[in-house]
């Protein structure tokens, strides 16, 4: 469904990504794993059209998007929840769900939309005309999470889902991951979290300062001793 | 019918009609400034450029081409719209202090550009001849205020304008969601600018009297005051700040020196007691429907937010 190839990534002079190759294939959950600055955000950036890159392609169900602008990325189906959550602040529950289904037009496929995302997280619907700066941590991530579905992404980037949350709602917030992906709905997600993140996932790639260093099936990286010293604490 | 108006106008004191007039004009070039900088959150600090480049154009299509004053004003707010776009396309790609340097930069070059073409008679300025309406100006000025405010209360509430709240509120997401953030942004500075235009166009005719420096630094931070008093992303609010800052420089004109003085003080005071500006972000279609009882009031949200906070704290205990 989706194939990195040789990507290359520079901010300035630091080189963020060197060679990176990856596929993400239909119906999986795929995990980005690796300590600060390996360069997972900057992956997923570049593949929806935030970074540029310098070198090597990003394929997406056969077209190449390495050079398409973010806008119409969006439109091709790959909608990312972007690190630290960034609800529209000032805007309230439904305006933000509202604002996710921005490039649909067919507007009671999107009501029909609306109400999922609230059958899938019934505190939206409680908060539903509360601004969203005024919602904590655990509901801005469940809100920018409905906000990206609202697109009906074909594959679901998760940047840090994890991030500034307390353990219960991690635990929460993967399962609802589990249930999008059981939906149909393919996922690649980036996380400090390691053992959170191998414990949902089929296949994982560990980074380590731009590269990909490790690769696999999730459960057999889970028990590598390497991958468990360096980012399972043992 | 323009003979009958003329007649009307007639009975106010000709000080007070300009000062009507000022406001006006003030309240165009607010909202114009609003949409840019209230609802796109872009910092311009060029506003009063735009309104140069209108009150030339105006002035020259007038002396040139006579054109009736309503056609006038449209070409006028197309053209500055044009320019606008054109510098917009390289320099919104800037954000923050650096677009708000940009802006500055661009007014002075503006500026510097009309001090040296002939056709615009160079640092001597521009006589303006007679507007070919039947109308009095001030009551096109007016109806200009009115067609403005309704258009720029439809642009809030939009798709449109749903997408340059987006763009204000969080790039990043903004684009994330598939909104293309650079040409939401030269549409809203291009719109902004067709009502600046339009203002200068205004303002031109009914001085009878242009010069390049009339639009300086000073005057885009008149209407920045305006907008920032009022309320960043209010048309109530930039209607009410227009209408202040455009009338106290002449009800403070007893106090004469002192009045920069208290123009500043009620400036610092805004800042502390009201940060978001005198109206918020409360709008007229808000306070209509609200009147006409077709939102819910304030106070019954507020109810409604409280038990809904009670049963949910009851669920966490």
């Amino acid at each position: 469904m989706l194939t990195l190839d040789q990507l290359y990534v520079n901010y300035g002079a630091i080189k963020a990504l060197k060679s990176i190759s990856c596929h993400v294939k239909e119906g999986e959950i795929v995990a980005l794993i690796g300590a600060n600055g390996a360069g997972k955000t900057t992956i997923l950036n570049a593949i929806s059209g935030i970074v540029p890159t310098l070198s090597g392609t990003v394929t997406f169900l056969g077209e190449t998007i390495s050079h398409v602008p973010p806008h119409e990325i969006v439109k091709r189906g790959i909608s990312q929840v972007p690190e630290g959550r960034r609800v529209f602040a000032n805007m309230s529950v439904l305006e933000n769900l509202e604002m996710g289904a921005y490039i649909r037009n067919d507007k009671s496929e999107i009501l029909k939309e609306i109400d999922q995302v609230f059958a899938r997280f019934p505190r939206l619907l409680e908060r539903k005309k509360q601004l969203a700066k005024t919602l904590s941590g655990g509901e801005q991530q469940m809100l920018a999470m409905g906000r990206a579905l609202m697109s009906r992404p074909k594959l679901l980037l998760l940047d840090e889902p994890s991030m500034g949350l307390a353990p219960m709602l991690v635990a929460q917030i993967f399962a609802i991951i589990q249930e999008i992906n059981a939906s149909g709905t393919t996922v690649m997600l980036v996380e400090q979290n390691a053992s959170m993140a191998l414990s949902i996932a089929n296949r994982a790639y560990v980074l380590e300062t731009g590269e990909v260093v490790l690769q696999g099936d999730a459960k057999e990286l889970a028990a590598n001793p390497e991958v468990r010293k360096a980012y399972l604490g043992e | 019918m323009g003979d009958v108006l003329q007649s009307m106008l007639g009975y106010i004191n000709p000080y007070y009609l300009q000062i009507i007039v000022n406001v006006g004009i003030g309240i165009i070039l607010a909202l114009g400034l609003n949409v840019v900088t209230g609802l796109t959150g872009q910092l311009s600090l060029g506003h009063a450029a735009f309104m140069s480049i209108g009150a030339f154009t105006s002035a020259i299509i007038t002396i040139k081409l006579g054109l009736p004053f309503s056609l006038n004003l449209l070409l006028t707010g197309f053209i500055t719209a044009a320019a606008a776009a054109l510098i917009g396309l390289p320099i919104l790609r800037l954000t923050g202090d650096y677009l708000a340097i940009c802006t500055l930069g661009f007014a002075e070059i503006v500026k510097v550009i009309f001090l040296n073409l002939d056709i615009t008679n160079r640092a001597l300025g521009l006589s303006v001849p007679a507007a070919h309406t039947t109308i009095p100006l001030p009551v096109v000025v007016w109806v200009v205020v009115v067609l403005a405010v309704t258009f720029t209360t439809f642009v809030h509430n939009s798709r449109f304008g749903r997408a340059l709240k987006a763009v204000r509120g969080d790039e990043i997401a903004a684009e994330a969601m598939g909104i293309n953030v650079t040409r939401y942004k030269v549409q809203s500075f291009a719109l902004g600018a067709f009502l600046a235009g339009v203002g200068g166009g205004l303002y031109a005719h009914f001085m009878g009297y242009i010069n390049p420096s009339d639009f300086g630094f000073l005057k885009s931070v008149d209407i920045l005051s305006m907008i920032v008093l009022g309320g960043l992303g209010s048309i109530t609010g930039s209607v009410i700040g227009a209408t202040i800052l455009s009338a106290a420089p002449e009800f403070l004109r007893f106090m004469a020196t002192y009045r920069m003085l208290v123009y500043g003080g009620l400036l610092v005071c805004m800042m502390i007691f009201r940060p978001n500006g005198l109206m918020g972000s409360i709008n007229f279609t808000d306070l209509v429907l609200r009147t006409l009882g077709r939102k819910p009031h304030l106070k019954k949200i507020m109810e409604q937010k409280s038990s809904d906070t009670s049963r949910t704290d009851n669920g966490n205990s």
